[in-house]
């Protein structure tokens, strides 16, 4: 199964709906990437509203894909963050600090306009 | 009897459904949503560790109960190379595999009640319990 990529403006919408296996979590990173390329997308939203519980694999690939966009060129947003995630993600140690984030879908686009400076 | 249902791990979907299983056993228990997540996480730790260092081996999920107290044991076992220096892999940020190295001292600080018993060529016994308050 693939995580769908929408496209919205200058901007890519993902989100993950269901439960992320190793091959998924992969998967998505290199599609992300790709589609970052075909459309110059210059931001991205992914919303893991859906995603219960984070474990430091997940945790890894996100990061990655998200400083990996950030090579490209493309900034990236995480929102969503359930509490039961955000509260065992700082117990693993994980604080994502660098990381931009907003509550919701729609906080995220907004964050994303202020970033990009428009 | 009944209390014991075990997830042989010999690939990733197995951790999959390791840590479907805890999940189910946690809600039965009447865990909430955050001892779920840490829970699931735990678990999630443990298989990925065995699947990854050791090939195979097994995640069982035990409801236990002591006294007036109910809580949930993991209990990963494998038969893989073991480890060597046990202080080293429990500190934060150690991985000989280009992880986080969250995963072990991640799972003591999640659960309650944490044991690893381990040594080169007698594989790796971890036991971590949480309790319901
Ligand atoms: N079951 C096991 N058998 C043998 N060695 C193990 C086992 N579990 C963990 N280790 C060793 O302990 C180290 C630390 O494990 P830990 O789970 O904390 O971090 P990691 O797996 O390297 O990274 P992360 O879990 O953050 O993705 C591992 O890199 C590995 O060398
Ligand atoms: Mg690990």
């Amino acid at each position: 199964m693939r995580i769908p990529i929408l496209k919205l403006h200058d901007c890519l919408l993902v989100s993950i709906q269901w439960e992320l296996d190793d091959q998924t979590a992969l998967q998505f990173q290199e599609d992300l990437l790709h589609k970052i390329h075909e459309t110059s997308a210059n931001g991205v939203v992914i919303d893991i509203t859906s995603i219960d519980f984070i474990d430091s694999f997940i945790a890894k690939v996100l990061g990655d894909v998200i400083s990996m966009s950030k090579l490209m060129g493309a900034k990236v947003v995480i929102t969503g963050i359930q509490p039961a995630v955000a509260i065992t993600l700082i117990e693993l140690g994980i604080g994502l600090e660098d990381v931009l984030t907003a509550l919701d879908l729609e906080k995220g686009l907004e964050k994303l306009q202020q970033e990009l400076g428009d | 009897m009944g209390n014991q249902s075990c997830v042989k791990i010999l690939n990733e979907w197995d951790i999959v459904a390791a840590r479907q299983l805890g999940r189910n056993v946690a809600k039965e228990l009447g865990f909430g949503t955050v001892d779920q997540a840490r829970i699931t996480t735990a678990i999630s730790e443990l298989a990925r560790n065995i699947y990854l260092y050791a090939g195979q081996g097994q995640i069982c999920i035990e409801k236990i109960y002591d006294g007036g107290k109910a809580g949930l044991k993991i209990i990963a076992a494998d038969n893989g190379p073991g480890i060597n220096d046990i202080r080293q892999v429990m500190e934060d940020g150690f991985s000989t595999s280009g992880g986080l190295g969250a995963g072990l001292p991640g799972v003591k600080r999640l659960m309650d009640e944490f044991d690893i018993d381990s040594s080169p060529g007698s594989g790796t016994d971890i036991i971590a319990t949480k309790w319901l308050r």
